[in-house]
């Protein structure tokens, strides 16, 4: 037996205590780590962006490599300019890199997504503190900077066929209605009448479904993007009560506001909000930590995605419905504190 | 009423690592030469020695007690000759006065341990007297005295008496094979502790994990109707007093409250076992199971160890430490154990376990910044939020983690064991609690 029976001479106890590490219990830890949490969420994205490839070609790759890259890239350098530890390892601003490229139109020039993720790592993330302490969502954010700066560039999508012809979201045409000739009609009644008339504009919700459709590069394929999201909280790094809340709540509002039956399931699989309710109102920094606060930020970026669509300037309404909720963030977890165990009032 | 697979809410399922010892059974420890018997090993007032330096003592003859209510006398678990009475460090991090004593060997026991008489011919108040006289307290880790608990003020009415068989830390199995090899003991020890209370209601909980534990109690309490076992879910931290009450009864206890609060006492295995041995065989707490454990150990064991026993000695008996250095020792489980900076402790009446963890399983995680993903919320069994908790005491200001609760946490360390971040949770919260009492005492 190859043991170390201990001896009792001092010298040998000495070194023991030398060896021994003393500590504060628990003395054994969960093998969760935050690197694994950002690559379960890397993982989960990866069907999405095989899609996205495959629907809108390989400048959708091209966006998605520099979007990633430069994320990164931007991480590294304010860190050290900072002179602060460089945490590129927790895979975090590769996770901003996709979702900030999934944000864009397929026909974005490349330098948008450089501009987008300077802005997301820099100023969205690295000013507040890095990671967990940035009060919005670092992609949304870069997204609405790039929507305010440069509108055409960011709302002219292109549809899934080779050629590449400027097309509209379902959503789009849906509110502003759309002519053959691609003419946006600007009255709802007009949109609602150019909608049946020209139905044929109206993808099948199969093609909805599937991801077969105009719009950002990796909001198309509700199809993906649940899967994804079912990995995600089968693994348990999201909370299912965001996203159920969220979207839940949108489909009754959107119903209460009047909108037509027949058009909901193209408002549930069109305008990002799945990939808005799984992946980005469920950023751990920029929502409530706390159970009854993560369904309180769905709903309320349920109502607020339902009155932008209908009564907004904006056809999808996702993304500033959840930057709004950010903000109310810490407001929303101050009121939702849990009552303790045994509290007495 | 429910009585499979009871549980709360909130909680984390950790590996057990009980394999290692579960279905080994109890061994006898060799006689140590020596053994350093603290005189303070419980929650209260500390002990005078009644021995001096030279006697010669037996098993089971009080060397030690204190006038003071909450107090537990100590007992010599061996037979021979006091050489000293110094003070030494022992395993709770303190630095007591010990006896120490040389064995003869001969292990003969004092006249006074002998049978109390039948359960049926002793009073509450006797009974009472016996565990005190008896020395037990709490063997689960807080070794609060044990007559004191049972002993509550008229204005509590307690109506059940509950035996904590979780034992949800991991790697121990001391309880675990207490109730496998000696259920008819923990019966009449819960027997015992509900005719000293004055209630009529037993029941004794049991992780699902020991289906062997709930098999054999289930069969020597079949003919006490009023004794119940049920099963319990298997989950951290199952074995919290309050946690075992919610599960079992539904019971809240209230923030700051006692479990006679609610009408409930609670009782761990290895001191109802040492009640049933108070009365039965007048037998003080001299000895008591220790699973000796880890990876960092070559033959695992559940040791029957006489209290004041040095570390080493067990240590030695199962093997030895394998190749390579010990990375940590603790005394009791991985969740709430205390780590040790020596083995030259002894054994003391709350000692549950030696765990032996090698280097590689001791080494620290680097800390990262809190990623806010809420988990160390979800596992709470509190419902606290251990990450503001934890960010008030780190940067000082503890009248905010006290507004946070701070002092309703259980110390169970769900919240760090989750931890992704590898957050120091526990141990932040653990100094905003003393800040916080520290302050209340210079208010007074
Ligand atoms: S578990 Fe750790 S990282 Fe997650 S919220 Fe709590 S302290 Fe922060
Ligand atoms: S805060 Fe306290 S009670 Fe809650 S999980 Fe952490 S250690 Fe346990």
């Amino acid at each position: 037996m190859d043991s170390k029976v201990i001896k009792t001479s001092k010298a040998e106890e000495a070194a023991l205590e030398n060896i021994l590490l003393v500590s504060s219990s628990p003395h054994i830890r969960s093998n969760e780590s935050v690197q694994r949490i950002m690559l379960d969420v890397i993982i989960a994205l990866i069907p999405a962006i095989i899609g996205s490839v495959y629907f809108f070609g390989l400048n959708a790759l091209k966006l998605i490599l520099i979007s990633i890259v430069s994320s990164v890239f931007f991480e590294a350098i304010i860190q050290k300019a900072f002179k602060k530890p460089v945490t590129i390892k927790d895979l975090s601003a590769i996770i901003t890199g996709i979702l900030l490229a999934f944000n864009l139109p397929a026909s974005a020039p490349w330098w948008l997504p450089v501009i987008g993720s300077a802005f997301a790592i820099i100023i969205v993330k690295q000013f507040f503190g890095g990671l967990g302490s940035n009060f919005m969502n670092p992609a949304l954010a870069a997204r609405a900077m790039l929507l305010t700066s440069w509108p055409t560039h960011m709302s002219t999508f292109t549809g899934t066929r080779p050629d590449v012809v400027a097309t509209a979201t379902p959503l789009a045409i849906m509110k502003y209605g759309m002519t053959a000739d691609g003419a946006a009609s600007t009255t709802v009644e007009a949109a609602t009448s150019a909608s049946q008339s020209a139905g044929a504009e109206l993808p099948t919700l199969m093609n909805m479904f599937i991801g077969n459709i105009g719009g950002a590069i990796g909001e198309t394929s509700a199809l993906l993007l649940l899967i994804g999201a079912a990995y995600l909280i089968i693994r348990q790094v999201i909370d299912w009560r965001t996203p159920v809340f969220y979207i839940g709540t949108t489909f009754i509002m959107l119903m209460l506001l009047g909108v037509e039956a027949q058009f909901l399931p193209y408002h549930m699989l069109g305008g990002g909000l799945i990939l808005g309710a799984f992946y980005m109102a469920t950023d751990y920094a920029s929502s409530p930590v706390t159970p009854i606060g993560r369904i309180i930020f769905g709903i309320g970026a349920g109502i607020l995605t339902a009155i932008i669509r209908v009564n907004g300037g904006y056809p999808e309404g996702v993304s500033y419905s959840i930057l709004l909720m950010n903000v109310a963030t810490p407001l929303i977890e101050k009121i939702t504190s849990p009552k303790i165990f045994g509290e007495v009032k | 009423m429910k009585l499979d697979n009871l549980t709360f809410n909130g909680g984390v399922n950790v590996p057990h690592y009980k394999g290692l010892t579960e279905k080994l059974t109890l061994e006898k420890a060799l006689e140590p030469e020596i053994v350093n018997i603290p005189l303070h090993q419980h929650t209260g007032a500390p002990c005078e020695p009644l021995v001096k330096v030279g006697d010669k003592v037996k098993i089971g003859q009080k060397i030690g007690q204190s006038e003071a209510f909450v107090s537990a006398p100590v007992h010599s678990s061996v037979s021979g000759v006091v050489k000293g009475i110094t003070r030494m460090a022992i395993p709770t991090g303190l630095t007591v006065n010990c006896v120490i004593i040389e064995s003869d060997g001969m292990n003969e026991l004092y006249e006074s341990v002998k049978p109390k008489g039948s359960l049926e011919d002793l009073s509450s108040k006797e009974i009472i007297e016996i565990i005190k006289e008896a020395g037990i307290t709490g063997m689960g880790g807080a070794g609060f005295p044990a007559h004191v608990k049972f002993s509550p003020p008229s204005d509590k009415k307690i109506d059940t008496i509950l035996v904590n068989g979780a034992e949800c830390e991991p790697y121990l199995t001391a309880d675990h094979r207490l109730m496998v090899e000696e259920p008819e003991k923990i019966v009449i020890g819960l027997k015992t502790i509900m005719k000293a209370v004055g209630v009529d209601n037993g029941i004794i909980g049991i992780e699902n994990n020991k289906p062997d534990a709930i098999k054999a109690l289930k069969e020597a309490s079949k003919d006490e109707k009023n004794i119940k076992v049920v099963s319990l879910k298997v989950k951290y931290p199952q074995g919290d007093e309050k946690r075992l009450i919610n599960a079992i009864l539904g019971r809240e206890v209230p923030s700051g409250g006692l479990p006679m609060d609610v009408g409930a006492v609670v009782s761990n295995i290895s001191t109802t076992k040492a009640i049933a041995e108070a009365i039965i065989e007048g037998k003080p707490l001299y000895e008591r199971v220790v699973t000796v454990t880890g990876n960092g150990i070559n033959e695992p064991k559940n040791l029957i160890a006489k209290i004041g026993t040095p570390f080493k000695d067990l240590i030695e008996q199962c093997g030895g430490f394998k190749e390579g250095a010990p990375g940590k020792i603790i005394m009791g489980g991985p969740m709430m154990g205390l780590s040790q900076y020596t083995i030259d402790i002894p054994i003391i009446k709350g000692s549950g376990g030696i765990l032996v963890l090698t280097e590689e399983e001791a080494k620290p995680a680097p800390i990262e910044p809190c990623i806010r993903c809420g988990k160390c919320l979800e596992v709470c069994p509190v419902k606290l939020q251990p990450l503001h908790l934890s960010k008030y005491s780190l940067k000082g200001m503890f009248d905010k983690t006290e507004k946070f609760h701070a002092l309703d946490c259980v110390e169970c360390g769900a919240c760090s064991y989750i931890c992704p971040a590898k957050r120091p949770l526990v141990e932040s919260i653990r100094m905003a609690k003393r800040e916080i009492i520290a302050k209340r005492k210079r208010n007074r």
